[in-house]
């Protein structure tokens, strides 16, 4: 909680939290604490130097709303000696416009590309402040945010308020072409491997910065956070995080960037994220089973170990209201028609 | 589009607001919603309407349970359990489920004979509303519960999935029904989805087209429970209710919807 812009977080020899998913505890959070200012519209975005060349703008471990501005991701930079990587551009046009700030007086180098990890609108929506500079994502993501930009839009609008002002969702432009699912980057001192996993949307690109050992893993990782699921593919998530471990176990990187929640070490994230899926794809297919209606399994508690997380319980409400009628049709199968 | 009055509720707001108004502030603490707990100004003329002049009163024990906000205002899902009232008043006759907000008030009106006071169903929010059930004892006495529920919206005034792709007409009135035990003593739950676009009329160019009536009858022909439908019934209602355990043989659920197309599927107990 003590942390400034550029105190060097104690990043190296992150093994110790390997085993630590089923902790009572929430994770360390080494994140500055912000203070948004909604009368002059200031996210108070505070870069903390992670690993060389590495900084993360953390947003706050919570659910959208006015008074956290609605900046609930945590966005990157990594200044490469050859340029700048900027990864997401956060909720809004001035998100974006505040993010290029920072990065200005963080580092000198030019930034030579944006990343986005997926097609949600946090991951973009600050774009029309890098309209100079390429902005990428994989096609299935670009494509995705040109169908569904102006409902998020109109979403975020409703929620966030004046934090939206000028904004307009504008899809980045220049799709990431991969080759059997990957492709390595090395700029400057920096290489940046680049896969495209699925499962929290179609098309969930993961950069692994190996000179570093951080990992960004997008929505594929939530850590003290209830995870999202509108584009959500539960089988498909949870291989893609068996991946991530192997990676892991294989020494490929060792910090953590989830999208959303505390930067980490180890495993904790991928292994929280995967507990809570099992958890409520279980739920979801032993209470169709059993006949129980929507409405009385929204009012049902959740295990103590998810309890303390963020957006308790409206984000897991929105996974059942999305989900649970899928598994309730299933559940009817057998027709009674003659 | 039954029911559906909104010039005097309009003009009974405006009268509202201008009575507020010229008591400059001097009895400050009116209070406009006729005593109700969930502290809405529609409860007024919704009790006139529905209840005119019958005693009533709110009831705690008529538990209606829906969720804090509508994530899906097309398909808000809700039960009724009035369970606590069931030796209340010579029994419960009816209960009547309305929405205060919603364009079409009305949601459905549910007489449980043999079945237990209890119903889910999903409804189409078009704003943030109180939810009430007034539930009926035969002694003529009205029973309220209700919730709030909050909304983004706009649920009663977009069209459903079916009727966007256009497949609803291969499947309309189409049953499918099962059986699940052991949810309540004494008690075995029967879900019931039937295929229908249920319109409600406020699309541009789409008439209203709904379920108005859904019965239950047993192997002799006598009816279990009597439902009749509104509007804001969710697209491809699905319905759960409690019927007694001894309850066998060939059942068969038929109704109609407001074009005439005939519902009738047997239910195999």
């Amino acid at each position: 909680m003590t942390g400034r812009p550029g105190r060097i977080a104690a990043w190296a020899g992150g093994l110790a939290l390997a085993c630590a998913a089923h902790a009572q505890g929430p994770l360390p959070n080494a994140a500055p604490r912000l203070q948004p200012d909604a009368a002059r519209l200031h996210y108070d975005l505070q870069p903390r130097a992670l690993a060389r060349g590495t900084w993360v703008i953390e947003g706050a471990v919570d659910d959208f709303s006015r008074a956290n501005g609605c900046n609930i991701i945590n966005t990157a930079f990594i200044a490469t000696g050859a340029g700048v990587v900027v990864i997401n551009t956060g909720p809004s046009r001035l998100y974006g416009e505040q993010q290029r700030r920072a990065v200005a007086a963080t580092v000198r180098e030019p930034v030579v590309s944006v990343l986005s990890l997926n097609l949600h609108p946090d991951y973009f929506f600050g774009h029309q402040a890098w309209a100079d500079v390429p902005t990428e994502a994989l096609p299935g993501s670009i494509a995705g945010m040109q169908a569904e930009g102006r409902a998020y839009a109109d979403n975020l609008y409703r929620l966030c308020g004046d934090w939206m002002k000028g904004t307009e969702s504008t899809p980045s432009r220049q799709p990431v072409v991969l080759e059997a699912g990957t492709q390595t980057r090395r700029l400057g001192g920096h290489t940046l491997e680049l896969h495209r996993l699925r499962g929290h949307t179609d098309d969930d690109l993961v950069v692994i910065d190996t000179t570093t050992g951080v990992l960004y893993a997008g929505g594929l990782v939530f850590a003290d956070r209830v995870p999202t699921t509108p584009h959500a593919d539960f089988d498909a998530w949870l291989a893609s995080l068996d991946q991530l471990a192997r990676w892991h176990a294989a020494g490929r990187f060792h910090t953590v960037v989830p999208s959303h929640g505390p930067v980490h070490s180890g495993l904790a994230g991928i292994e929280q994220t995967r507990d809570w899926l099992r958890w409520l794809t279980g739920l979801m297919r032993e209470q169709a089973e059993r006949g129980t209606d929507l409405a009385e399994l929204l009012r049902t508690p959740v295990p103590p170990r998810f309890a303390r997380w963020a957006a308790q319980p409206a984000e897991l409400h929105r996974t059942l209201t999305q989900w649970y009628p899928r598994y309730e049709l299933r559940a009817l199968s057998a027709p009674a028609s003659r | 589009m039954a029911g559906f009055t909104p010039t005097p509720t309009i003009r009974r707001r405006a009268l509202l607001t201008a009575a507020a108004l010229g008591a400059g502030g001097v009895r400050a603490a009116e209070d406009h919603t006729g005593g109700d707990p969930l502290g809405s100004m529609q409860w007024p003329t919704l009790r006139r309407q529905y209840l005119g002049q019958a005693p009533m009163r709110f009831a705690p024990e008529v538990l209606v349970k829906g969720p804090a906000f509508a994530d899906d205002a097309m398909a808000v899902p809700l039960q009724v359990d009035a369970r606590a009232l069931a030796r209340e008043g010579g029994g419960i006759e009816r209960i009547f489920v309305v929405v205060d907000r919603n364009p079409v008030r009305e949601v459905l009106d549910f007489e449980p004979l043999r079945a237990l006071p209890m119903i889910a169903f999903r409804i189409r929010m078009e704003q943030a509303s109180p939810v009430r059930a007034m539930v009926r004892t035969r002694d003529g006495r009205w029973h309220v519960g209700g919730t709030w529920v909050q909304a983004a919206g706009g649920g009663c005034t977009v069209p459903g999935a079916t009727r966007a792709d256009g497949s609803w007409s291969r499947t309309l009135n189409q049953v499918q029904a099962r059986w699940f035990d052991n949810l309540i003593d004494g008690s075995r739950r029967l879900r019931l989805r039937v295929m229908h676009p249920m319109d409600t009329g406020l699309v541009a160019g789409i008439p209203a087209f709904f379920i108005e009536r859904l019965q239950l009858d047993d192997g002799a022909g006598q009816p279990l429970w009597r439902l009749a439908l509104h509007e804001p019934v969710a697209e491809n209602p699905l319905i759960t209710l409690e019927l007694p355990t001894g309850v066998r043989g060939g059942l068969r659920l038929h109704g109609r919807d407001n074009n005439g197309n005939r519902i009738d599927a047997e239910v195999v107990s």
